[in-house]
């Protein structure tokens, strides 16, 4: 009989995966969010959408939403990404820029090596999120 | 989602299968009490050397083989390596000291480099296989392209079979080995073995007819003297090769194993797949083909496979093959039955959901489906977590991060494979199994899909 406690990633991870927090149900709403990124492909087997609506006084994360298709590393990084930068009630834009692979991987307690790349996308999309709200509030 | 802590679904048989009761029991005797050394000549070793010969005499009985055919590997994919780099290995003895172009082709130099294949005048051998096969044989065939030597990848169609056409259309002149598996090991899909022997054999009836009559030698030499070279320098040189391999790891219990039927010329076999110990397999290689050993040590196993023998394993494979033989007819009627009830469940129950390779030309215990807009690792993991253990073509649970080769090599886009499930059922499983699997299955695909960004058209 298989031992029913052994798991192949960290306990964190298995935390975010079977229970992810902060993603998108269905379509955002018209005016929901001010901004969207997408990165990977299906080539790739991982493809991560997100959603940011920011607070235009203090530059804060008022709101952050995702979707993913993937693996368990990469649905658990963005579960972990959202609630890394939803702390405290939404952090600063350039705070949440800041955020690096290592940061998300040191978070959910350790990550393969091989999985480092591919499944750590949630920031990537996010820094995309960015990219196109700054240019819509140039 | 529904969690069941104490019993577990075993549903990947394809990869291990638990040891027999009956296995564990006939090698019992040969770990601690009879543990003589097959080798050596008191009483202890001719014990284990007796375990070891019966053996070879009741798995040469079920392939329909002489014992001596029979070479005992320590897996699969050791097995595989012999058959391909074993008659390489053969033909470059055999070959190294004929002049260029005499043996109908120029071996390549043994060395890796780009420039390896600039220096052939004729023909380089040859060798057919396909774009699904195992990696122990799809690499070694890309190991000998290094090498200079000539590879076809056949294709496989939508449905995962090799076509007999295909094979026939392939062959040269100098094509020195064809190998394609039995059975598929993640679709399942059985391949055509007899009619692509046939073929083979066809080509060469033509092949040694036209050799002859264009041949530069006058009298064939064939069986005179004792230099091996006369063999193949004679214009019966074509109707020697193709040699015919088959990797048929899958098909114990499910398929026919008789290699006068099939026309086979090598066979690779393992214990692990069919109920017996891992670590062990086996290579039948027809009586007069010239193998070259991987390995160089003792005499054991001909010469071809050095290393004291593993006696338990030995005679636990032996009982395994025999008992997948007596029970091959039932069992496979049996699973026949609830995979087709698996499989229709999955396609009517779960939206997107199409099955991987031929729906009747499949082992009885196979199921393959890709399930779009989810990923195969979570589902895995997912099914894992609810007591269920598969397998999935998806890039996530290999080293390589690639997808599945074979998922692609029948056509279908990557995201198909990054979506691909293999169920393979076994000897414990019931209809109540797959029962609790579709009671579950579904709500995890609803989850996933719940958080999935992809919505893919079919």
């Amino acid at each position: 009989m298989a031992d029913v406690d052994k798991w192949v990633y960290s306990a964190i991870i298995k935390d975010h995966f079977m229970k992810p927090r902060g993603f998108l149900l269905g379509e955002p709403k018209e005016g929901e969010f001010d901004s969207y990124g997408e990165v990977g492909s299906l080539a790739c087997g991982d493809i991560i959408k997100v959603w940011i609506k920011v607070d235009k006084e203090t530059d804060k994360i008022k709101d952050f939403k995702w979707q993913t298709w993937g693996c368990a590393t990469a649905i658990a990084s963005a579960s972990a990404f959202a609630e890394m930068i939803m702390k405290n009630n939404g952090m600063k834009v350039e705070e949440a820029m800041n955020i690096k692979p290592k940061d998300i991987a040191d978070y959910l307690g350790g990550l393969p090596a091989r999985k480092f790349h591919c499944s750590i996308l949630a920031d990537k999309a996010f820094k995309k999120a960015v990219e196109n709200y700054r240019k819509a509030h140039a | 989602m529904t969690k069941n802590k104490t019993k577990r679904i075993y549903m990947d048989h394809a990869a291990a299968a638990p040891m027999d009761k009956r296995v564990k029991k006939a090698m019992e005797p040969y770990w601690t009490e009879n543990f003589g050394n097959p080798n050596a000549i008191y009483k202890e070793g001719l014990v284990a050397r007796s375990a070891i010969e019966t053996a070879r005499e009741d798995i040469a009985k079920i392939l329909g083989a002489r014992a001596k055919e029979i070479i005992f590997t320590n897996g699969g994919t050791e097995s595989d390596n012999l058959a391909i780099f074993g008659i390489i290995g053969g033909v470059r003895k055999n070959f190294s000291r004929l002049p260029a172009g005499e043996a109908g082709f120029t071996l390549p130099r043994n060395a890796v480099g780009s420039d390896a294949s600039q220096n052939f005048s004729s023909p380089r051998p040859h060798i057919i296989t396909t774009k699904f096969e195992h990696h122990a044989v799809l690499n070694s065939c890309k190991r000998l392209e290094k090498e200079g030597f000539e590879v076809t990848y056949l294709d496989v169609g939508k449905e995962g079979v090799v076509k007999s056409e295909d094979v026939k259309r392939a062959l040269r002149p100098e094509t020195i080995l064809v190998s394609i598996m039995y059975a598929n090991n993640e679709i399942g899909t059985v391949q055509p073995i007899r009619e692509i022997a046939k073929a083979i054999r066809d080509f060469k009836k033509i092949l040694g007819v036209e050799k002859q009559n264009l041949s530069r030698f006058t009298l064939p030499r064939s069986g005179v003297g004792s230099d091996a070279t006369q063999d193949f320098a004679s214009p019966h040189f074509g109707t020697i090769f193709p040699y015919l391999h088959t990797d048929a790891c899958q098909a114990p219990g499910y398929l026919d194993l008789n290699v006068e039927r099939l026309g086979v010329d090598l066979l690779t076999l393992n214990g692990s797949k069919i109920y017996g110990p891992k670590g062990i397999g086996l290579l039948y290689a027809k009586n007069g083909i010239k193998l070259e050993p991987l390995l160089y040590g003792g005499e054991q196993e001909r010469k071809l496979r050095p290393g004291t023998e593993n006696v338990p394993a030995i005679v636990g494979l032996a009982e395994a093959l025999k008992i997948a033989d007596k029970d091959r007819e039932k069992e496979s009627a049996r699973l026949v039955k609830l995979r087709d009830y698996f499989i229709g469940r999955l396609i009517g129950e779960i939206p997107k959901t199409v099955l991987n390779g031929h729906a009747a030309e499949r082992l009885p215990n196979n199921i393959n489906v890709s399930i779009l807009d989810a990923e195969g690792e979570s589902i895995v993991l997912y099914l894992d977590e609810a007591g269920v253990a598969c397998s999935t073509g998806s890039a996530c649970t290999s080293e390589s991060l690639e997808p599945s080769h074979v998922i692609m090599a029948i056509g279908k886009p990557h995201a198909y494979a990054h979506g691909a499930m293999r169920f393979s059922l076994g000897r414990s499983t019931t209809k109540k199994d797959i029962d609790y699997v579709m009671k579950v299955l579904p709500d995890i695909i609803k989850k996933l899909r719940m958080f999935s960004p992809v919505n893919i058209k079919i």
